[in-house]
């Protein structure tokens, strides 16, 4: 008989071929485990081929989840379980798993063939010489499905497709899940093929069943996180990302227009935006960035919460049409869901490198208020501060995410619509004989006459503007000027922002940690260990790249030394030591891959004073 | 736009600011005539909008006192087509030249003539880049001598009508810069068409390229160099002497005193995709040069289809809600 063992958190690494079906097993686990109620952490990883060579360790897809009864706040360091579908899952992960974690391999993945492709000598089948302090189940999934499928009309080939639900079978009976989220899933995807929904159901049983029938397996149980009070859903960052866009076009009662190129890891904002039209979203697939983030400004001279999303590639297209966005003074949203850089780099790994070019990466003076989201589910409050940000301050806005927030998934304590901050567009409803397209309020913003009212006509363009009339002008006093105004308004944004807290951590201490975007979690974790071990640490964590709180200094003055850990060559490092001239340190990792907590709690205690 | 209060005069849609382009341009004459027709076509004048790149045409909104945008370098199309899908009820006019247009814009042109999106493009064909001060375009002829190119271009040029047909355009003409009434009526078909109308305009560049369509404008050679296309109507030229009949899909020039009567030429008729490309490859000066509208096509426009599936999505998805969307399908609940 099997007992069952209780535990707090576990991490699953689930790896097979790219074309394994693992980011659909994983995703499965991910829901039932959300459903389940226990926090969670995911992080899908996988090559930027759709069929990457079959059976190498390059073709590798990965899917980890990091879910427990307690917080969760990265998907997982170390996996405590891997489930390998061939040789090369397991070469590539098996050096990461931690000691003493489970190892389920399906034994047809180790043949000669998959051992050759994956680097193995012929005659060095790693499950012959297993590490001892691993535990194994050595499952020949393939066969064991292919014979649980074996009276259905089908060729071995379309039965091995769903061998990934044989695989997530056994690991439901594991760790004690339902099948039921699953079965349902099924009968939705699959209603017109009955064949396959009749295979997948089955090879989810025949894998549950098969955990049920070995004897002396250990199973486990991960009771429901005690998360605070609320309704939960699962959410993918990009998913999130758009309905916030979807709420803030909501409350500002304007028509989302979204305009967008295809490209890695963005896309998934525009199959999200598409699906809901009956919210007035406009969807635009733009012949390529530049027309994408063109049309996007077409959209906004003529009244609409226009967005376009992208990634560093495309960012770089973007980047006159960013310029001239500025100069009309107009909204707009543009998104950078970053990836490996520079070029083309790692399309489908994460990094946080674009943060200059979000910054600095336009010709003129030119600065743009840049916000960055934290955690896949926080996409929805950076996109909403985003749009309102844009409308109310009649500037565009660039919003960074990345690969990881993008495709990672989190528990999300979805609000109430009611609960949402109002958005109020500086629309000019009627004619107005002293109307001057250029003329601001305190704030310095200018208001929006649009296209279609009577006695507003008025002409913009990126040509420098006389102040307040809007005219071509190219006096040298009313270039400065203007330079100046357009400063001033975006420093003005920085006015309405909350106060700056710690994340954790006292006002004075020894080493603060800084960061931004995805690298929250990961600090988090890192920080409250330190905490836990006694240092004096703290955290705090940036919103706002540009511009930066006025607030902040006082923070970073406060502690003897300041870390800041980011997934690039050391960019808002830079930034902080020449705006503060503060003596802080870099901790860059550059390696398409997010940060491990106890990489960062290493590096804390190596800055930690000797005494 | 049925019945806008046609109380507008030309004066009404000149704006206060000075013209700035060199004297003898011919984009004065387009901006002329661009004021005395829109008072005539029913249009709101706040909802009519002109939406440029850069280049000298690419000024013309400043002139004009309607909504207007100044944008990129040949980045309208896409700027006009955001703006119209936007706000649908607008007429949108894009002003483009032949750099803009064709060269660093040439790929936002075709997307918007292939979609079909209910605008205007006016295409200022100069054969020159004129605000750079004088290189050779994509319009320019091979061999042609400029600054860049002092031993001669070597660019085929781009024959701007073969590829507006090329990218399915629905609407395709060509007129001049020196032919007011001729222009007039072209910008009045280009507005009435509903879809992407692209209409080229041979214009004089003084400065820099100065008599290129010397041939076609010049009053004495225009009835031999041009053929000016009616519906229904045979192709004749040179003042009745010649006509242009088929052989095959082989265009000929005939001399209809010598045994050739009306009954033996072609009849323009613009509907004919076939014919209409045959007539954009009267491109040199064995054939008179086509000046009217080649080809019109009546086929759904995207923005009417773009407001078609938005109602559907409404009829099947219902009104939206806002706090049904954030909870999704499978939601729960910690108590």
């Amino acid at each position: 008989m099997s007992t069952v063992k209780e535990l707090q958190k576990v991490t699953i690494h689930f790896a097979g071929d790219s074309g394994d079906g693992i980011q659909l097993a994983g995703s499965q686990f991910t829901n039932t485990t959300a459903l389940a109620g226990n926090d969670l952490s995911t992080f899908p990883d996988f090559p930027a081929e759709i069929r990457a060579p079959i059976g190498t360790v390059a073709g590798v897809s990965g899917f980890q989840i990091h879910f427990g009864s307690v917080e969760i706040d990265t998907p997982g360091g170390r996996p405590d379980v891997l489930v390998a579908m061939n040789a090369a899952a397991y070469r590539k992960n098996i050096p990461n798993l931690k000691s003493g974690g489970v190892v389920i391999a399906n034994t047809a993945g180790f043949d000669k063939r998959n051992l050759r492709l994956a680097g193995y000598d012929d005659e060095e089948n790693p499950l012959d010489n297993k590490p001892e302090e691993l535990q194994f189940y050595e499952v020949d999934i393939t066969k064991l499905n292919r014979e649980a499928l074996k009276d259905l009309k089908m060729s071995p080939r379309e039965k091995d497709r769903s061998r990934n639900m044989f695989a997530l079978g056994f690991v439901y009976f594991l760790y004690s899940r339902s099948l039921e989220n699953t079965l349902q899933f099924f009968q939705d995807k699959f209603k017109s093929k009955p064949e396959v929904l009749e295979a997948n159901i089955r090879s989810l049983k025949a894998g549950y069943n098969y955990g049920d029938t070995i004897e002396a397996l250990q199973r486990y149980r991960v009771e429901k996180a005690r998360l605070p009070k609320g309704e939960y859903r699962n959410i993918t960052g990009n998913q999130a990302l758009a309905l916030g866009l979807i709420a803030a076009a909501q409350k500002a009662q304007l028509d989302l227009f979204y305009a967008g190129y295809p490209i890695t890891p963005a896309s998934d904002i525009l199959h999200e935006l598409a699906r809901h039209k009956n919210f007035g979203v406009k969807t635009f697939q733009a012949e390529d960035e530049i027309a994408a983030i063109t049309a996007a400004i077409g959209s906004a001279f003529a009244g609409g919460l226009a967005v376009t999303a992208t990634s560093g590639p495309g960012m770089a297209l973007k980047t006159e049409g960013l310029g001239l966005v500025l100069m009309l003074e107009l909204p707009l949203v543009v998104v950078n869901v970053q990836r490996g850089g520079p070029s083309t780099g790692l399309p489908t790994k994460t990094e946080q490198s674009d943060l200059f070019q979000a910054l600095y990466g336009r010709n003129g003076e030119a600065p743009v208020p840049v916000i960055a989201a934290s955690s896949p589910a926080d996409c929805f409050n950076a996109a909403l501060e985003a749009a309102k940000m844009a409308i109310e301050h009649m500037t565009p806005v660039i919003l960074l995410s990345d690969g990881y927030l993008a495709n990672g998934s989190e528990p999300w304590a979805f609000p109430k619509s009611e609960a949402l901050p109002e958005i109020s567009a500086p629309v000019m409803q009627a004619a107005d004989e002293n109307y001057l397209p250029y003329a601001r309020n305190h704030a310095g913003v200018r208001q929006w006459a649009l296209p279609g009212t009577p006695g507003l006509e008025h002409r913009v363009g990126g040509l420098e503007k006389e102040d307040r009339t809007g005219n071509v002008s190219y006096d040298p006093d009313n270039h400065q000027k203007m330079v100046e105004l357009r400063a001033a308004k975006v420093s003005a944004v920085a006015q309405n922002y909350t106060p700056t807290t710690l994340e954790q951590g006292e006002p004075e201490g020894d080493v603060l940690v800084v960061g931004w975007g995805n690298t929250k979690g990961a600090i988090k974790v890192a920080v409250s260990q330190a905490r836990a071990a006694g240092l004096a640490v703290g955290q705090l964590h940036l919103r706002n790249l540009h511009p930066l709180p006025s607030d902040l200094e006082i923070y970073l003055k406060g502690y003897r030394r300041v870390l800041v850990p980011e997934l690039n060559n050391g960019q808002l490092v830079h930034v902080l030591r020449s705006q503060f001239l503060v003596d802080a340190q870099g901790f860059d990792k550059i390696k398409g891959q997010p940060f491990l907590a106890e990489e960062i709690l290493t590096k804390i205690k190596e800055l930690m004073p000797h005494e | 736009m049925s019945s806008a209060e046609n109380s507008y005069t030309a004066k009404d849609f000149s704006s206060d600011q000075e013209v700035k382009w060199c004297p003898g341009c011919g984009d004065y004459s387009i901006l002329k005539q661009m004021q005395t027709v829109v008072p005539t076509l029913g249009i709101k004048k706040e909802d009519l909008v002109f939406i440029s790149g850069i280049g000298c045409s690419s000024r013309f909104p400043y002139y004009m006192n309607t909504y207007g945008m100044h944008s990129i370098h040949g980045r309208a199309p896409a700027v006009a087509t955001g703006l119209k899908l936007t706000n649908p009820n607008l007429s949108v006019w894009v002003i483009t030249g032949d750099g803009d247009g064709l060269s660093i814009g040439g790929n936002h042109l075709i997307h918007l003539l292939r979609r079909n999106v209910d605008l205007n493009v006016l295409l200022f064909n100069n054969e020159i880049y004129g605000l750079t001060k004088g290189q050779y375009s994509p319009t320019s002829e091979f061999g042609k001598y400029t600054k860049s190119s002092p031993l001669g271009s070597l660019d085929h040029p781009f024959n701007p009508l073969a590829l507006a047909l090329g990218a399915d355009a629905t609407f395709v003409a060509r007129t001049l810069d020196r032919d007011p009434q001729h222009l007039r009526h072209i910008l009045e078909q280009s507005h009435q068409h509903q879809g992407s109308s692209f209409v080229e305009v041979y214009q004089n560049c003084n400065v820099f390229n100065d008599g290129t369509f010397e041939a076609f404008t010049d009053k004495k050679q225009r009835p031999y160099t041009t053929l000016d296309l009616k519906e229904g109507e045979p192709l004749i030229f040179a003042k009745g002497e010649k006509g242009i009949r088929l052989n095959g899909l082989k265009p000929e020039v005939v001399e209809l005193s010598e045994g050739f009567s009306p009954n033996d030429l072609w009849v323009h008729d613009s509907s004919d995709a076939t014919k209409a490309y045959i007539l954009s490859r009267f491109f040199d000066e064995s054939l008179p040069r086509p000046l009217g509208i080649l080809y019109q096509e009546k086929r759904f426009t995207y923005d009417e289809a773009l407001q078609n599936q938005m109602d559907k999505a409404h009829e099947i998805l219902g009104a939206p809600d806002l706090d049904q969307l954030l909870r999704g399908k499978n939601s729960w609940t910690v108590a």
